[in-house]
């Protein structure tokens, strides 16, 4: 299977394109252009190889879950170790790129949306690497939840926005960037945290997170000398789950599950899972699955991990799930809690919430499977942004 | 049709049209059917409707907290097709509904082109569908002689221009700076020559919007574009005057009218 996506305006399928108003589509173009060029330029590559190996810190590890192999009794898992990665989350794969980008275009400031702060953490980083001015725009209800980010971006020299209209979550915070961004588009470099919005932000961010699939390949193909059955990564706007799918997409053998919020329960209606519960719609500059009520109205969402807690998804998610390349189901609060403490106990190793919801599934799934199957999992992000909300459940 | 012979007469006056912005639905639906008429009386030559959107990405706090109010009032887009409805019963002045795409894509377009066209709605604004993406939409607006009106920015180019010029009907909207909505004491009129190139390529009536507030604004613009849109200065009436309805339309209507005699040319 040869998937060529998406096309010259950002289509996959009938998802994706620019639903942006006209005074960024000029920005968007010249984005577009100057990523193409960058794309092509060796420099660029090599520079972002450099920044990739000896300030993020990769390849990160695959690692061997042995024991919670051996605690589940089924498939072979494997860890792709993300939360390695400096600032503890994959976000920084596509920070890194998007700023060096910034730098190539000559604008020296940047900001950005957060839910959980992980993004908004590897955006003030880079900012402090890169020397630019940065400034972050984060929920109110999110900042309360994950203080302990918001007090790191300060440290590293980003203003931190508080957003204090709508939900006051994610989806606010990115209005609020967009309504920047429409403001000082002419100096200003909006660094979108998931393979969502407008193109060619899917498709840029799908590419520089694709280094984690990339790796995935080449260290599985040396350690078990095939390619896994399984992938699994969690999914609210899907950059990471993408990062690990892309590489694999045309291997036909290869299955795929992106695992959404469940919240409370999908029947409860407090949850944020846009693909499993919602319907096409338009939402910040993409079409895709959004969670809306009959009258198209955004709906406000609920998980426990902050970074899913979003109504909307990258587009070419709902894509791969129309053409069913990929599967995608969900893991509410409480499994996803379970997943957090299980990999705790069995490996040692503290996930963040939201990669905890891709731990929960595996917990499911990897007994249902033969002992010489293999799932490749994404363990995105560490949990210790988390301690003060789980404290409770502990 | 009603747009085409509206700007058609006001040239014969030599005034500038003055487009005039509300959120349907803010407080009421109820009220709404009043402040229009009130509008109308005072010398608004077109209506712009808000369709109220829980996401309002290209707007400022004003008409971010007039959807919120429309919403929490429980204003639908069935809602404010019944509104034009009930305006229509006493009024021809032109209708332009203004929104974000999703509320029309979600209601279906072939289905909502069909009744806002027989609502007696004359256009639609779609602020976050460029000319890239408008074909879904436009083969319905067309077909049923509903007008689909496209932004411009300062950032446009020429380009970007000549794209516009191919889709656009009804009149051009160019806004007056690269920012949300919102009033701005320090205007930028150095439209000027963009309106120029504008004119150059499309052969519409050109509107100025966004930061437009008060009638010495009005006057100068009037003075190189065809209409102007005033949004949150009326919105921020209805705004502080709440519940009271004789109130707000006392305050709209003197307003208005000072709007509408800084758009005769020649005084």
């Amino acid at each position: 299977m040869k998937l060529k996506y998406p096309d010259s305006l950002g289509h996959f399928g009938i998802y994706g394109g620019r639903y942006v108003s006209e005074t960024l589509m000029p920005a968007l173009i010249e984005l577009e252009r100057a990523y193409q060029e960058a794309k092509e330029d060796p420099t660029f590559k090599e520079e972002l190889g450099y920044y990739l190996k000896e300030y993020v810190g990769r390849p990160t590890p695959l690692y061997f879950a042995e024991r919670m192999t051996r605690e589940l009794g089924g498939a072979r898992i494997y860890l792709k170790r993300e939360d390695l990665a400096h600032t503890g989350a994959h976000k920084i794969n596509n920070t890194i790129g998007q700023a060096l980008l910034a730098l190539r275009m000559g604008k020296r400031r940047i900001i950005a949306e957060t839910g959980a702060g992980q993004h908004g953490v590897a955006t003030a980083t880079v900012a402090a690497l890169l020397n630019l001015e940065c400034e972050i725009f984060m929920g109110l209800e999110d900042t309360k939840r994950q203080a302990l980010n918001v007090a790191r971006m300060k440290l590293l020299g980003a203003r931190v926005r508080e957003v204090s209209s709508g939900t006051q979550t994610l989806k606010d915070a990115m209005n609020e960037a967009m309504r920047d961004w429409i403001t000082n588009v002419r100096t200003t470099f909006y660094i979108i945290g998931s393979v969502a919005g407008p193109h060619p932000y899917p498709a840029m961010v799908r590419d520089f997170q694709s280094v984690i699939g990339k790796e995935a390949r080449e260290q599985i193909l040396s350690r078990e000398g095939r390619l896994p059955d399984l992938l699994v990564a969690c999914v609210g706007g899907g950059s990471n789950a993408m990062g690990l799918f892309h590489p694999f997409i045309e291997d036909k053998d290869v299955g795929m599950v992106g695992i959404e919020a469940a919240g409370e329960g999908l029947e409860t209606g407090k949850h944020a899972a846009s693909i499993s519960a919602g319907r096409p719609g338009v939402l910040h500059g993409s079409k895709t699955y959004i969670l809306q009520d009959d009258y198209g109205q955004v709906r406000s969402t609920h998980s426990i991990a902050p970074g899913l807690d979003y109504p909307g998804v990258g587009p070419e998610h709902s894509f791969l799930k129309d053409i069913g390349r990929v599967s995608y189901t969900s893991v509410t609060d409480r499994e996803a809690l379970e997943g957090f403490k299980f990999l705790s106990r069995t490996e040692g190793i503290i996930p963040a919430l939201e990669s905890a919801h891709a731990i929960a599934y595996v917990i499911k799934i990897a007994p249902q499977m033969p002992k010489d199957s293999v799932i490749v999992v994404c363990l995105s992000g560490r949990g210790d942004k988390d301690m003060n909300l789980v404290s409770e459940f502990i | 049709m009603r747009i085409e012979q509206k700007f058609k007469e006001l040239r014969e006056k030599e005034k500038t049209a003055l487009v005039t912005y509300i959120t349907a639905g803010d407080p009421s639906l109820r009220l709404t059917v009043d402040i229009v008429a009130e509008l109308e009386k005072s010398g608004a030559d077109i209506i712009e409707l808000g369709v109220p959107f829980s996401d309002p990405m290209a707007d400022g706090p004003t008409i971010q907290r007039a959807s919120e109010r429309a919403l929490r009032s429980g204003t639908t887009l069935t809602g404010v097709l019944e509104c034009v409805r009930e305006i229509r019963r006493n009024s021809e002045i032109p209708i332009i509904l203004f929104g974000y795409y999703n509320p029309f894509f979600s209601y279906g377009l072939q289905r909502f082109s069909e009744q806002a066209y027989e609502a007696g709605v004359d256009g639609v604004l779609v602020v976050d569908l460029p000319p890239e993406e408008a074909n879904e939409f436009k083969i319905h607006t067309d077909r049923i002689g509903l007008d689909l009106i496209f932004l411009l920015a300062p950032t446009s180019t020429t380009e970007r221009i000549k794209l516009v010029a191919q889709q656009a009907s009804g009149f051009v909207y160019l806004v007056s700076v690269t920012g949300v909505t919102g009033e701005r004491p320090d205007m930028d009129y150095s439209l000027e020559p963009l309106v120029e190139e504008i004119r150059r390529y499309i052969k519409l009536p050109v509107g100025i919007g966004f930061g437009v507030s008060m009638p010495h604004q009005v006057r100068k613009i009037g003075r190189f574009a065809d209409a102007v849109i005033v949004g949150s200065a009326i919105v921020k009436i209805i705004e502080k005057n709440g519940n009271d309805e004789g109130k707000t339309l006392r305050e709209l209507g003197e307003f208005v009218k000072k709007l509408s005699e800084a758009c005769y040319k020649s005084l």
